[in-house]
């Protein structure tokens, strides 16, 4: 398989045609619109493949919703103001388990915000979103490239636990090129889900619903849902360590803040400091039991993010007392360099006497 | 020996609930002798949405897929494009079909979607007490316009049958009443033309029900089943309203 130079917009559609997504509703928001287009150019002429642009985000995710009731991989994207009119959509997919892959390339907010990068959606995308009681799979990539193998984790991830998954990546991933290996081929026919709704041929009717007017059968629902979660929380929790196994004081940040907190971490290193970094890629469920392992040995963190402070509540769970916590955010679509996350390190750094 | 009456195949022998002299549960017969008698309990799907008929998956006994309220064209869209072999559904109401969900509504319509919609016209919101419709009538007495609905602050009865034939992606639409023997004939002939059209590939089709509710207009059947002819039909008039005929796919 060759390489290709690719935005990671383009790149997380032709990983999801590569993984059998078989329709896609979307609607126009920067930064994700080469997303759309992508899937209107390469989706839309596939053999039993659907791509609609719909008349708004809460049409698009409720096509997902249709779609996915009819056993198709199905997705949707977006970015931040629109994820939040998604939200009634993920709410019934959820309670429906039923599968589906929802893209959000955040830009700065709250309102309608700027069209920079950010990562002020943690909260929404990790907690649920909407409204009940239900988390979704949250992936944090970090490249071009983990925007592709992502994609293709999620649809599968997706359909293996009857749930929908979240990709939270930005607006510079989305605009960004970078070189991206494609790992699948796309299969000649997109795979259909069994026991979905293709109408009650020699079988009895079937019905995918999420009233009752019973509060026990609802919280059997809830309780039913949550020994799923906490199955995926044992099975598919994943993070990614950087220059730890020595380190002072590890650095936790997710997403395209993880790719500038590393390259602080690589300058810092080559000035003597032992520092190194934690990337949850797995934003719910988040990996606080590796945390809770390294807090034995590493006793500093800093949580970098690109908002006014969200993950670092996870950290500080995760962390449960054990290990000092310190933060620094920019919020708002501004993207600081390395250098600027360097200097908030070595300053903590040299703070707390770890030279 | 002729039989003249039977229990439709589609329908389940489940009681239904409606209050004595709603609408709902002669339409939901009604449709459920079209698929019947057009075959096609083994492929269709349909979109119940909240509101009263939210249980007409516990009566038709086809697969069924509840909407979020007002998002049925929306979700219909998204089963027929990953399944177009299956004959789809809707059945909203009023608020859901012409108050949240027009948006949804219209362009599924107008994007000529090859699925057709039940659209149940009481001109008020049922399940949840009677409150304001967007097909309210005029001076129309509702929870929320205790004083009759005033259309100067609260706007007219929206007609959404001749807003959706303007669209050219709808092959059919045709509005029709639940409150005579007569009526009820004449709704299921539109039933069954609507999902031919969808059967033929034509586009959008709808059937608009109006459909009585004794219960939130304070009345007896009886009394409601005139109300319809005398009140409701002035502001939404019987009649086919959109039919390209024979044309596949609408332009």
């Amino acid at each position: 398989m060759t390489k290709v130079l690719m935005d990671g917009n383009s790149a997380i559609g032709e990983a999801a045609i590569r993984a059998g997504c078989q329709c896609y509703f979307g609607y126009p928001i920067t930064p994700q619109n080469e997303l759309t287009e992508y899937m209107a150019t390469h989706l839309s002429r596939r053999k039993g493949c659907a791509f609609v642009q719909a008349e708004s985000e809460i049409a698009a995710i409720n096509m997902v919703y249709g779609a996915s009731v009819a056993g198709a991989r199905a997705m949707t994207s977006s970015s931040s103001p629109g994820i939040s009119l998604k939200q009634e959509g993920i709410s019934y997919l959820a309670a429906c388990e039923l599968p589906a892959v929802i893209v959000n390339m955040q830009r700065g907010g709250p309102g309608l915000g700027s069209i920079s990068a950010a990562q002020s959606d943690y909260f929404q995308a990790t907690r649920g979103g909407g409204h009940g009681d239900y988390r979704t799979i949250v992936l944090g990539p970090s490249s071009v490239q983990e925007l592709a193998d992502l994609t293709m984790r999620a649809f599968d991830l997706a359909d293996r636990y009857k749930i929908p998954v979240v990709i939270l990546g930005d607006g510079v991933l989305g605009q960004m090129k970078e070189p991206v290996e494609f790992k699948r081929e796309a299969p000649s026919v997109p795979p259909i889900r069994e026991g979905a709704l293709r109408g009650a041929k020699g079988r009895p009717s079937k019905i995918i619903k999420t009233f009752t007017s019973n509060p026990s059968e609802l919280e059997e629902i809830n309780w039913s849902l949550f020994r799923r979660y906490a199955l995926i929380k044992k099975e598919e929790t994943a993070c990614e360590t950087f220059l730890t196994d020595d380190a002072r004081l590890v650095v936790v940040a997710f997403g395209i803040a993880a790719r500038i907190a590393r390259g602080a971490i690589k300058n810092l290193r080559s000035e003597g400091l032992k520092v190194g970094l934690m990337r949850p890629v797995t934003l719910w469920p988040f990996p606080d039991e590796p945390l809770k392992e390294m807090s034995k040995t590493i006793k500093q963190y800093l949580v970098f993010e690109m908002n006014m402070g969200q993950m670092v509540e996870d950290v500080q769970l995760a962390l449960a007392g054990q290990g000092e916590l310190a933060f620094y955010g920019r919020p708002g679509g501004v993207i600081p360099n390395p250098s600027e996350v360097a200097r908030v390190i070595s300053r903590l750094y040299y703070q707390k006497g770890l030279k | 020996m002729k039989t003249i009456y039977m229990h439709p195949k589609s329908l389940k022998k489940t009681p239904f609930h409606y209050c004595p002299g709603c609408g709902h549960s002669v339409v939901h017969r009604l449709v459920c002798e079209v698929i019947d008698e057009m075959d096609l309990q083994e492929r269709t799907i349909g979109i119940p949405p909240p509101g009263c008929s939210v249980f007409a998956y516990n009566y038709f006994d086809v697969d069924m897929a509840e909407s979020a309220h007002g998002r049925g064209a929306a979700v219909a869209t998204g089963i027929k494009r990953a399944y177009p072999a299956s004959v789809v559904f809707t059945y909203q109401g009023d608020g859901d079909l012409a108050g949240i969900g027009t948006a949804e509504t219209i362009h599924a319509a107008n994007r000529g979607e090859n699925v057709t919609t039940i659209f149940i016209n009481n001109a008020v919101y049922g399940m949840t007490g009677g409150q304001m419709a967007p097909t309210t009538l005029r001076g129309m007495k509702t929870t929320t316009t205790p004083y009759g609905r005033d259309h100067i602050l609260e706007g007219h009865p929206i007609r959404m049958s001749e807003i959706l034939a303007m669209l050219d992606g709808v092959a059919y639409i045709e509005r029709v009443a639940v409150n005579s023997p007569a009526n009820i004939r004449k709704a299921k002939k539109a039933i069954a033309k609507a999902f031919q059209v969808q059967l033929d590939g034509r586009g959008f089709s709808m059937v608009e029900i109006l459909s009585p509710c004794p219960t939130n207009w304070k009345m007896t059947p009886v009394k409601s089943w005139q109300w319809v002819d005398e009140e409701m039909t002035r502001v939404f008039p019987l009649g086919v309203y959109k039919d390209i005929g024979e044309k596949k796919g609408a332009d």
